[in-house]
């Protein structure tokens, strides 16, 4: 029976980690939506963009932590120009409009950096193993691979800089203000074309984050953009509006979407396999029913 | 001077509902039905028959089926490749287990049965809105798609997973080639056309817009929301399941899973968002502009660069001017095609003398 209660626990932690590498996407959506009201689609192809920009930037020679300096001011950039371009002429159109510019975005970030970047599959290495950590094997008798531990990690460093960002810098406090309201934000003086450069920029920064860890684990390629149709139901299950939501949405569905397809498949001798497409919509439809703005979601509030 | 509408006095009540009030575009629609109907099947070549126009008409009508959903009742949905599957796949089933209905017939249930599964998967509508329905209409998409991949009994235990469409039979005509296909599938979408124009003149229609534009002051001045928002699900679900159907059996004669996947929803999105939100006219102008312009490109690019393009450079152009066209749509006109065509109606009427 141990051998069984290790192998559950096994799958657990496998999926829980897996769900993080999940949450850093649907992070990049929370703050973008957080912030401007805007369902973010290319959230997906701005990982691939990021992914591709360092494994490019590495290969012409440039060491590691440059590379990813380089990267972070070439997303800066692109946030910029995403707010000049697509979402200053945008301003006051319904959401929706707003959410197809961004699948527009979407298509032009993948020709884009497919175009300067080449189509081949890249591998990149970050220099962790993706192999069973042997302390913890010791100590409690189960795998758990030390890759999913150290993006675990820098998903923690993540948010929790974020959380910081948000809560003690002056910047942080704009943002939460025009997240709150835009036109009480406006009429306070808060810039906020400067406010959703920042924010798309901080998107920036957790797609190149999500896209290193992705990255080197499916190796860099056209696959890495459809990463975010994987956070999509996190993000619901977790709400739009709700960092916290992210986090805790991607363990949800990374853990049973594991479990599921391990002990279903083999509850059904085979027959049900391959679920793991539709499963965490499903499981996220299901819990909308009971909550429709998510778990961590603001109240929806209707007025007429 | 032409396009002027006075003189023409209407009498009745009847005269002033038609669904062309003003001569001149009557005059117009039967031009452009004369000529789809019987001078393109006359000049198009075989390649243009069978691969752009055909796909062409077909894609429109999907496209109609989700400006019905999208556009006039305010569902956003991602789902729309799923429910083409589910009419492809009931047609082709519906042959195979029972073989005396008549080709039409088939067609017509398979936008009946998805009509049923775009019923089930709009359910959640009631109490799911906005972006959070969006994706939960991704669940229908990656469902279906996965129901059709794994179960075999839907592809009759095929081992490649492929079906293939049998020879169609109508009224004792074998529909074979590229002229009789394009042609049953214009006399199909043009009574689909017509009967989704009239119903979103109707009280249906009417009670789609009431819900689009706030679904709680709806609710409030008596229209039933489960009745409104499910019809709008299944009518939009028969559009796809019917233009499903056809693109099997008009268009590709064999189809599998994927070639109804995820970027075959949006590709339908796209055409409703360039060619307007909200107008059946718009289905179509998009539907041929997401065609064409591809192919407008392939030819641009091959004229220009004598194959010194290479195939992926080729694409990933095509990906970038895509993205930017929609963008720049969105920002210039962002009620479509549709919208422009209307604007340029409004300036013909004045034309000589806007003044």
């Amino acid at each position: 029976m141990t051998s069984d209660l290790n192998f559950f626990f096994e799958v657990l932690f496998g999926g829980l980690l897996s769900g993080i590498m999940y949450s850093l996407v649907a992070l990049g959506f929370v703050l973008i939506y957080k912030a401007s009201g805007v369902f973010n689609f290319a959230q997906g192809s701005m990982v691939l963009f990021a992914a591709l920009t360092f494994v490019g930037i590495l290969e012409m020679g440039v060491p590691f932590w440059p590379a990813l300096l380089l990267c972070l001011l070439v997303m800066m950039l692109l946030a910029v120009g995403i707010e000049r371009i697509v979402l200053r002429p945008l301003v006051n159109q319904p959401p929706i409009a707003l959410f197809m510019a961004t699948i527009g975005l979407s298509y032009l970030l993948e020709g884009l950096g497919q175009g300067i970047w080449g189509t081949q599959v890249r591998a990149l290495d970050l220099g962790i193993e993706d192999l069973p950590n042997e302390m913890i094997q010791e100590a409690l008798g189960i795998q758990v691979s030390t890759f999913d531990l150290f993006s675990a990690g820098c998903a923690a460093v993540l948010v929790g800089g974020l959380a910081l960002f948000f809560n003690k810098t002056r910047v942080g406090l704009a943002l939460r203000a025009v997240a709150d309201d835009h036109q009480a934000a406006l009429a306070v003086g808060i810039p906020l074309q400067h406010v959703w450069a920042i924010v798309w920029a901080a998107a920036g920064l957790v797609a190149l984050v999500a896209g290193l860890l992705w990255g080197s684990r499916l190796g860099v390629q056209f696959s890495l953009s459809l990463v975010a149709l994987k956070a999509l139901p996190v993000l619901i299950l977790g709400g739009f509006t709700s960092v916290a939501g992210a986090i805790v949405g991607g363990l949800i569905i990374g853990a049973s979407e594991k479990l599921a397809e391990v002990y279903i498949s083999t509850f059904t001798g085979g027959a049900v396999a391959a679920i793991e497409n539709w499963f965490p919509y499903m499981l996220a439809l299901l819990f909308l029913l009971v909550r429709p703005q998510g778990l961590f979601g603001e109240k929806i509030i209707e007025r007429v | 001077m032409l396009y002027r509408e006075s003189g023409q006095f209407k009498t009745s009540y009847r005269a002033d509902q038609a669904i062309f009030p003003i001569r001149q575009d009557r005059i117009a629609l039967m031009v452009l039905l004369a000529v789809v109907f019987i001078l393109v099947p006359f000049v198009a070549d075989e390649y243009w028959l069978g691969s752009i126009l055909t796909p062409l008409l077909v894609l429109s009508l999907a496209a109609i089926g989700l400006n019905i959903l999208t556009g006039y009742a305010g569902q956003l949905s991602l789902g729309t490749a799923g429910f083409m599957a589910v009419g492809a796949f009931a047609a082709y089933n519906l042959n195979l287990r029972v073989p005396e209905l008549p080709l039409i017939v088939d067609f017509l249930l398979a936008g009946v049965f998805a009509a049923l599964v775009g019923m089930v998967f709009g359910l959640p509508s009631l109490r799911i809105k906005g972006f959070y329905l969006a994706v939960a209409t991704l669940a229908a998409q990656f469902f279906i798609e996965w129901v059709f991949t794994h179960v075999g009994w839907f592809t009759n235990y095929s081992s490649s997973g492929v079906i293939s469409a049998p020879p169609m039979v109508i009224m004792g005509v074998t529909v074979d080639s590229a002229v009789e296909k394009y042609l049953l599938t214009l006399v199909m979408v043009a009574v689909l056309a017509l009967a989704a124009k009239n119903m979103v003149r109707s009280r249906i229609g009417r009670s789609w817009m009431a819900v689009r534009d706030k679904d709680v002051s709806a609710e409030v001045i008596g229209i039933p929301l489960l009745a409104t928002k499910l019809s709008a699900f299944g009518i939009s679900s028969f559009y796809c399941g019917v233009a499903g159907a056809l693109w099997t059996y008009c268009y590709l004669g064999t189809v599998e899973p994927a070639a109804f996947d995820l970027s075959r929803s949006f590709q339908v999105l796209f055409m409703i968002i360039i060619g307007g939100v909200g107008s059946i006219l718009g289905s179509f102008l998009g539907a041929g502009f997401i065609v064409l312009l591809p192919i407008l490109l392939n030819n641009i690019a091959a004229m220009i660069g004598h194959g010194t393009l290479q195939a992926d450079t080729m694409a990933n152009l095509e990906h970038i001017i895509f993205g930017g066209l929609i963008i720049f749509f969105l920002i210039v006109e962002p009620h479509g095609l549709a919208r422009l065509w209307q604007i340029a109606k409004e300036k013909l009427r004045l034309w000589p003398f806007p003044y």
